[in-house]
């Protein structure tokens, strides 16, 4: 038994079936606890007051929103490689997603800025390079919308993302060397947990667990709903065919 | 119940009404697509099992 | 692959569309420019590199579409692509040749648009350095995005979408030589970055945009 079974989309179909639920539900207790816990349980900061209450949403948001590309680039890869069609539409599920992970870190760092930063929007390189990644994930969305032969969409797409990968890091550096930024480093982000005292740590946590299981859910459920476009298109070209 | 929020409530209250609705908006279109292409599915395949016998 | 040089810029210069156009468009934006952020020369100076960077990018993106589309149409591309010299080849060739019509002559004429936008006289030779060296992965990377697109009835505005952001590290680069040179500081760390990228794009791309044009071509 080896783990490319899963890579068959009827194994796939029958095990996300049987695991779909319990992530499902893991991922709503894992958030509802853990924003309920952030918002209402947590002290203020003594520095920025309760803004300190947008990080249970920036941080897990921003986290994933890399993660999904890098997700993808994993999936693009096992797909140009393997041709494990089921790699390719994980890809293509997770695309959306990311994209609105980004949008919303986006939104939450703007929102968060304001106050503390004094403006919306500050050309800062971790804020730039958060643009020019939801700029990467529209165009691959929209080349996957433009093809339609599904594996001439999914060989093209797999070769923009191993591309953009490459540039997409190319262009943190460009931003960092770019301007130097306004983004504090890890002291009062969460990137090392000892900086951070447990009281924030605990719910960011569980708001971080709850991001990566709505993640995972949301992309087994829109990879089912791919997976059936993908054979109802071909049943239907068949009944055209006569 | 209600935390005080003080003079960043706006900020705060913004940033979790913005982050619920695109999460509850992005997880509705999901299982809205997911019903109608299993509907669809479904339907199709009820109809060529028919027709092949 | 000479031929395929010479023929693909003949093919640019005769049919009209790239060759000119992109130059008068580089044209319009700096004259456009100045008529919407006022004739203040010190802003103009200011700005000058950014707006010059800019104008090339969106210059040369104009007639990205064409590097394949009328390959691909007339099915040229087929035969490009069962012919004894690698894909690979012809595509680095194709990009050479969209640069020789579209960056060259833009690298040459941005010293008079610099004049227009009031660059000051220490930018001008960072001004050229920086858009020779950095004109040629525009051009290559758009063959990408080109050799993505080719196969689309309505590619062009897709093409702006997949390219634009793949141009970040480049613009960034390529304006901040300028803006360095005509502040009068030290430039050879992004100089030496543009000349990376360039050197970078034009090793691996050719191989991306090939694979792409395979699939297209399936």
């Amino acid at each position: 038994m080896s783990f490319w079974e899963y890579a068959n989309p009827q194994k796939f179909m029958q095990l996300s079936r049987r695991v779909l639920p319990f992530v499902a539900v893991a991922a709503g207790l894992c958030l509802v606890i853990g924003l309920v816990w952030g918002f209402f349980f947590t002290p203020d900061d003594y520095k920025q007051g309760s803004t300190v209450k947008i990080f249970y949403l920036h941080v897990p948001a921003a986290m994933m929103a890399i993660n999904a590309w890098v997700m993808m680039l994993v999936t693009s890869l096992v797909w140009l490689i393997r041709r494990h069609h089921v790699s390719a539409l994980a890809a293509k599920a997770a695309a959306p997603v990311g994209l609105i992970f980004t949008v919303i870190a986006l939104i939450t760092g703007a929102l968060w800025g304001q106050p503390m930063w004094g403006t919306w929007w500050e050309w800062d390189p971790r804020l730039t390079s958060f643009l020019i990644l939801a700029l990467f994930y529209l165009g691959y969305i929209a080349l996957w919308q433009a093809i339609d032969d599904p594996d001439t969409a999914a060989d093209l797409t797999s070769v923009l993302c191993i591309v953009g990968s490459v540039f997409a890091l190319l262009s943190r550096y460009a931003v960092n060397f770019w301007n130097q930024g306004l983004h504090q480093g890890a002291s009062l982000s969460l990137d090392k947990e000892e900086n951070v005292a447990d009281v924030f740590w605990y719910p960011a946590l569980l708001c971080i667990a709850g991001f990566v299981l709505l993640f995972v859910t949301l992309v087994l459920l829109r990879t089912r709903t791919e997976i059936r476009a993908r054979r109802l298109g071909a049943l239907l070209a068949r009944e055209r065919r006569g | 119940m209600m935390p005080d929020l003080g003079k960043y409530a706006g900020a705060v209250l913004g940033s979790y009404a913005a982050t619920i609705g695109l999460i509850v908006l992005l997880v509705a279109v999901s299982l809205w697509r997911s019903a109608k292409t299993k509907a669809a599915l479904a339907e199709v395949e009820a109809r060529q099992g028919k027709d092949n016998g | 692959m000479i031929a395929l040089l010479l023929r693909d810029m003949r093919l640019a210069v005769r049919a009209g569309g790239g060759f000119g156009l992109g130059l008068a468009f580089f044209l319009l934006v700096a004259v456009l420019v100045p008529l919407g952020v006022g004739p203040e020369s010190a802003t103009l100076a200011k700005i000058a590199p950014g707006i010059l960077w800019v104008g090339a990018l969106l210059a040369c993106l104009l007639s990205l579409d064409r590097i394949f589309a009328l390959d691909f149409e007339d099915g040229s591309l087929d035969l490009l692509a069962t012919a004894p010299i690698p894909l690979e080849g012809a595509v680095a060739v194709k990009a050479l040749a969209h640069w020789a019509v579209t960056g060259l002559p833009l690298t040459l004429a941005a010293p008079v648009l610099g004049i227009l936008l009031n660059l000051p006289q220490a930018g001008y030779g960072w001004l050229v350095i920086s858009l020779a060296l950095g004109t040629p992965a525009l051009s290559v990377i758009g063959a990408f995005g080109a050799a993505l697109t080719v196969g689309l009835k309505r590619g062009g505005l897709l093409l702006s979408l997949l390219v634009l952001p793949l141009y970040v590290p480049t613009l960034i680069f390529g304006a901040e030589v300028v803006k360095r040179g005509a502040e009068g500081m030290a430039t050879a760390t992004p100089l030496a970055l543009l000349a990376g990228i360039t050197a970078g794009a034009a090793a691996m791309l050719p191989f991306a945009a090939a694979a792409a044009i395979r699939i297209n071509l399936r």
